[in-house]
């Protein structure tokens, strides 16, 4: 008991990577092992976060459950663990979507063996970004996530599709997907290591909790340039390399391409998790150690947040493709964090303004709960269009409408799952929706004012995705012989019952998640 | 049980039924309307009890019932939610709790519960009859069961739900999330039938369309959230927090903060109970079954709109002086005059009989509007509930009168459309009770003097905008009650009297029991409820009764309105609108046999101004192609992508620039033709595979590698 209390998130963090071992030496043939191995696996991360967020002390200030091992000595790097109450959230997003992107993967045939480690080693690469309290532990598990999700789009996404670049070069839509997440997310984090290095450089440590002191309190210059040059110029490389991953309009274009063409549980995951890294990457690295600047340029961070809202919601309102609808969704959602998180950087570090610090506290809690719940409703979100499509092998909204009475179960999920989606008082979106408008409001009224817009055009493509799927008069083609349509199954219930579950405990009762929030915030920023 | 406790218990029945039916009994017809219909009388039980609790209050109003909990943590603080029954909760829970529950038991009847399934019913399409055999092998053609039976009483029961938690908030934050949960509902019952096209954009158009007022509203609760610090209706009450919000100023229209954020709450309103300009979406929701119309038009969500401008009454009016109305409050009545006007002209040129009272439902809701624009607190309350009677009668009473069309279209084998009122005629002596009760409703609906709730309650409102001055409130709300009881009279004419004028419904039949006594239950309120408003000093009657509603209501505000001193002149007019129009009404239709006799089928008005077409080519479509066009393939596809797929081709054409006049001649020359070719051949492979977008992606990234190379050695240098 003992080691597992002062072990638990190096546990948490590496599990995956043991029990990814481990099915190394499964045979390859032996599919339905492999499976449950992993989904076994899987779990007791997810145990031992239920164990941290239990044993978690809310009101305590700073870092807990740390763990330090040397790492990299030479440059001072260590393997700093820690949890507060910002990245227990995510943590348990984390492990708690993992083994329900496994349990939807149960349906892939192909190399099992090799995307379930895959998918392991993906769990772990994204811990690692939560957990770590070392900048270079936090960029090495950064570029880690990268690795596994570029291989799963590339080998097990859809199969069919081309993408015209110019004239007449095309390519393979998933090669194409695949790649552009893959360069673009790099390209954008190259900034990030170089002023991740110069920091390194500069204080001969990456150890993130002194790092947040003493660059807070340099002044003079830095190699030779005012240290408030060389903050903006790292500013900004921070922003990008996040910005890419939430990702910000206008960054956000491989998002559609890499959630539409990845297999269900990708998406799930991708989604779910990975633009979470982009949003956390703002709240623990770039609020923190640039509150100045943060503060300087929130204006542009709240124009870019209301741009992503509004034509994040436009853009999905236009496909025709059910699951780049979805992708697109999730453009206008992340928008909503960026906007809260704009809001609390307007009003910067020790405010005097009371009142405005309590809108930036509310605004930070709506950004953060936004994370977890756009975690839970776009991965729900995702698998159901999964479900439909590994059925009718289409994705094409047209080829829909009229599914409800071949599937009512799918259909009551899929209504609740886009609701919570469409931000219904009385589900999870709402709450966090109304925090981040509320905490927005008196810091950026005209920004928030506009991306009401956005607001109202979540409901229109939300609509109309239930209008094409599900409305409409029976679908015969759906309806008989080989085409046939089956209902939704155990396992794919089992897949989405926790999601609702919560979505619904966290639109009726949020004090249970947003307390633990709400605490961390306050001390964070 | 503490009246709190109960409080807070009235909304979970339904819910629990809702989920109860959901998840265990959707296959089990008579489970799930008993669960639904045990469950709307529980809260009906626990409503009158709260009501009867709060009448044994003294000064109910300063004293009332209420309770909060902690729900969100912000900051130090919490934001609280809770429970609250004053006056105008506990007289709203009364006839929602009334209605509710009526329409429930209706809705088994509707359903045609205890038919055999349909021929060729299926899900999604309403329910075409079946075939049954006698003992004689005679073959009879009888309505059918819904099909969706159960998931009706499941939606009807989140309807309710939503509903009684608006009723019992003590805040606008639950207060909102009962008022979006209706909006999920009424689309999904608008939608009900969602294998009808019709009844699919009806549900999109309504839910977007109340979504148009809602974002607004949760602006506004956003802006009075920060602006108070709470969202409970006590504490933004208080009068020295109104004071505040009427005294700061908003960069808004010259607008006070209580000014502006009425506003928005107004707009919220305008969505809800369908004003102008947002009522486009309230006559299509006629593609519900009918219990859902009546849900919708009387017992909650456009009851739910005006609801809410009462229980924002002091903030609204939070700078009003008593003399001269508020920019806010200008903007109230007008929208709410205008629109009693409007929607009174387009009623009187349709055919659909649902349609007429869904026309008829926007035009009263307007009276209400234009009521509280004037400050005329009681009298809009009075209205509301005396319109949710006779409304939720009305609409009753005409899906009674379709069913019982369709009865006799089934019998007949006829196929016509049995909404519409030209296919009618005669039926009060095949639909006796349907008869008498929509008559009364109409009558009410009409004003008609002294027996109906619709006279005093209307007579009220004319007489406020009268002694208060507004002339043009009053004058066109004359008027709109003079169209009322015309278009009221026109239907009855058409409906009821006369002779047959299809097969159908010559051979039209009465309704079942569980149809025709919820219709009179809410007749005997659409009367007696006037009784207990009658003014004071009304001659010869005035005192008989107590002015039971205003002395109750009233005590709602902090300060309680006084009664407006009688005035003959307001009286004489809502008797010469009132019975004038009902004498016009049947003087012009009794001979009209078809629509071409019709004069008032006028384009303009049959068409309801043209709305629709309008909406649909301002917004509707450039919404299609900034969606499409615009964002999708012009943004993100052509200018973005394009930007990206540049950076790509110069990468790859810097590439091939390096290979042909580096890599070639220089590496190739020095380093030998051997492995030149083996490089030559996995690159020219790996190209074919890739298409040189990896070379072309490394490159772009190298490139800016060495940029920030360059910057990185000129920063170090300078240190």
């Amino acid at each position: 008991m003992n080691f597992l209390s002062s072990h638990l998130l190096t546990l948490i963090l590496f599990f995956p990577v043991l029990a990814a071992l481990v099915i190394l030496f499964l045979p390859k043939d032996e599919v339905k092992a492999i499976r449950w191995t992993a989904l076994v696996a899987s779990l007791v991360p997810f145990g031992l976060s239920v164990l941290l967020w239990m044993r978690f002390d809310s009101s305590a200030s700073g870092f807990q459950f740390v763990e330090q091992y040397p790492w990299y000595e030479a440059i001072h790097s260590t393997l700093h663990v820690g949890v507060d109450g910002l990245s227990l959230t995510m943590v348990l997003l984390t492990t708690l979507l993992t083994p329900l992107a496994i349990l939807a993967s149960f349906s892939i045939r192909e190399r099992v063996k090799a995307y379930m480690i895959l998918f392991l080693l993906l769990e772990t690469g994204m811990l690692g970004v939560f957990l770590a309290l070392d900048l270079l532990i936090f960029f090495v598990f950064w570029e880690i996530g990268l690795v596994p999700m570029y291989f799963l789009i590339n080998q097990w996404g859809s199969e069919k599709g081309e993408r015209v670049l110019w004239g007449k070069v095309k390519m393979q839509a998933r090669n194409y997907a695949s790649l552009k997440f893959m360069i673009y997310t790099m390209a954008g984090s190259l900034g990030l290591l170089l002023a991740i290095q110069m920091l390194g450089v500069l204080f001969q440590t990456y150890d993130l909790p002194s790092l947040y002191l003493k660059w807070n309190a340099l002044e003079g210059t830095v190699m030779g340039l005012p240290v408030a040059t060389v903050k903006a110029i790292a500013f900004w490389a921070f922003v990008v390399a996040f910005a890419v991953k939430v990702p910000v309009w206008p960054f956000h274009t491989w998002l559609p391409d890499a959630h539409t063409e990845a297999p269900t549980a990708g998406s799930m995951i991708l989604a779910g998790v990975l633009l979470k890294l982009g949003a956390y990457g703002f709240l623990r690295l770039v609020l923190p150690l640039y509150p100045a600047e943060a503060q300087r340029f929130a204006g542009a961070l709240a124009f870019l947040a209301v741009m992503a809202i509004v034509f994040g919601a436009f853009a999905s309102y236009g496909q025709t493709d059910f699951k780049r609808l979805v992708a697109y969704s999730s453009v206008n959602h992340m928008g909503i964090v960026l906007l809260g998180i704009a809001a609390a950087a307007k009003v910067g570090l020790n405010n005097p303004d009371v009142a405005l610090n309590l809108s930036k506290n509310i605004a930070l809690n709506g950004a953060v709960l936004q994370m977890f719940n756009h975690g839970l409703s776009a991965a729900g979100m995702f698998f159901l269009v999964g479900v439909i499509y590994e059925r009718t092998h289409t994705r094409n909204l047209n080829d829909f409408g009229g599914l409800f009475p071949l599937v009512p179960i799918y259909g009551g999920i899929l209504l609740f799952t886009s609701m919570a989606s469409l931000g219904l008082p009385g589900l999870n979106g709402f709450v966090s929706e109304f925090l981040v408008v509320r905490g927005a409001w008196p810091i950026l009224t005209v920004y928030t004012a506009i991306a009401m817009l956005g607001l109202l055009f979540t409901g229109a493509y939300i609509l109309k995705s239930i209008k094409q799927v599900l409305h409409g008069p029976l679908n015969e083609h759906w309806a008989h012989g080989e085409h046939r349509l089956t209902e939704i199954n155990v396992r794919e219930i089992v897949v989405m019952a926790p999601l609702m579950v919560l979505m619904l405990m966290i639109g009726i009762w949020p004090a249970w998640i947003l307390d633990v929030i709400n605490k961390a915030v306050m001390m964070l920023f | 049980m503490t009246t709190e406790t109960i409080i807070w218990l009235l909304p979970l029945p339904p819910l629990l039924a809702f989920f109860l039916i959901v998840l265990f009994t959707n296959r089990h017809k008579a489970f799930s309307h008993s669960l639904a219909v045990g469950a709307a009388g529980l809260s009906w039980l626990g409503s009158m009890l709260v009501f009867v609790r709060a009448l044994g209050v003294p000064e109910f109003g300063k004293e009332v019932f209420e309770s909060a909990i902690n729900w969100l943590p912000t900051g130090e603080t919490w934001l609280k939610i809770g429970v609250l029954i004053d006056p105008l909760s506990a007289a709203t829970l009364f006839f929602v709790a009334w209605t509710v529950l009526m329409i429930f038991v209706y809705s088994i009847g509707y359903h045609n519960f205890g038919q055999p399934a349909g021929n060729h019913d299926r899900p999604g399409l309403p329910p075409h009859g079946a075939t049954i055999q006698d003992e004689k092998g005679h073959k009879h053609s009888v309505p059918s069961i819904e099909p969706m039976y159960s998931r009706f009483f499941a939606f009807i029961g989140l309807f309710a739900f939503g509903m009684y938690t608006l009723v019992v908030s003590n805040n606008l934050l639950t207060f909102f999330i009962g008022w979006e949960i209706m909006g999920l509902c009424s689309y999904l019952l608008i939608g009900f039938w969602y294998g009808k096209e019709s009844a699919r954009d009806a549900a999109v158009k309504a839910f977007m369309t109340t979504r148009v007022g809602d974002v607004f509203m949760l602006l506004g609760i956003a802006f009075l959230y920060s602006a108070t610090g709470t969202l409970s209706f006590r504490e933004i009450f208080r009068p020295e927090m109104l004071h505040a919000l009427a005294t700061t100023a908003t960069p808004f229209f010259g607008l006070s903060a209580a000014g502006f954020i009425g506003l928005l709450l107004f707009i919220g309103t305008v969505g809800k109970s369908a004003q102008w300009p947002l009522h486009v979406w309230l006559p299509d929701a006629m593609e519900g079954p009918t219990p859902v119309s009546a849900m919708i038009h009387a017992a909650t969500m456009v009851s739910a709109g005006v609801y809410a401008v009462l229980r924002m009454f002091p903030l609204i009016t939070a700078d009003f002086s008593g003399h001269a109305l508020t920019p806010t409050m200008s903007i109230i009545a007008f929208i709410g005059a205008f629109t009693a006007l409007f929607a009174a002209t387009i009623a009187v040129a349709q055919n659909d009989i649902k349609r007429v009272l869904a026309y008829s439902t926007i035009s009263q809701l307007g009276y209400m509007i234009a009521a509280l624009g004037i400050g005329a607190y009681v009298a809009a309350a009075f209205h509301l509930i005396a319109h949710a009677f006779f409304k939720a009668l009305l609409f009753l009473g005409s899906g009674s009168v379709i069913h019982g069309v369709e009865h006799g279209a089934l019998h007949t084998g006829e196929h016509l459309d049995a909404n519409d009122m030209f296919n009618m005629g005669g039926l009060r002596k095949k639909m006796p009770i349907t008869f008498w009760t929509f008559l009364i409703g109409g009558f009410a609906l009409s004003g008609f003097p002294l027996l109906t709730a619709g006279f005093w309650s209307k007579d009220e409102i004319l007489a406020d905008a009268f002694g208060h001055g507004h002339w043009a409130v009053f004058a066109t709300l004359a008027v709109a009650a003079f169209l009322t009881a015309f278009y009221t009279m026109r239907q009855v004419t058409l409906t009821f009297l006369g002779e047959p004028r299809t097969q159908a419904a010559e051979h039209a039949q009465e309704t079942p029991w569980t149809m025709t006594l919820p219709l009179v239950v809410l007749a005997l309120f659409a009367v007696g409820y006037g009784w207990v408003g009658i003014p004071e000093d009304f001659p010869l009657i005035g005192g008989l009764l107590p002015n039971w509603f205003h002395e109750f209501v009233g005590g709602t505000l902090a300060e309680r309105p006084e009664s407006l001193p009688f005035n003959f002149l307001p009286l004489l007019t809502s008797l010469v609108v009132a019975l004038g129009g009902l004498l016009v009404g049947w003087l012009v239709y009794r001979k009209v046999k078809s629509p071409q006799q019709d004069r008032l089928q006028i384009p303009l008005l049959k068409n309801k101004y043209y709305f629709d077409e309008a909406y649909d080519f301002l917004f509707v479509r450039p919404a299609y192609w900034v969606s499409e066009t615009f964002t999708y393939m012009f943004m993100d596809r052509a200018i973005i992508d394009g930007i990206l797929h540049t950076f790509g081709r110069v990468a790859l054409w810097l590439g091939s620039f390096l290979r042909n006049y580096f890599d070639k001649p220089v590496i190739n020359e020095f380093i030998g033709d051997g492995t030149g070719n083996i490089v030559k051949k996995a690159g020219s492979s790996l190209r074919r595979i890739q298409v040189g977008r990896i070379q072309s992606y490394m490159l772009a990234s190298f490139i800016v590698v060495v940029l920030f190379a360059v910057l990185y050695y000129f920063l170090i240098g300078g240190v």
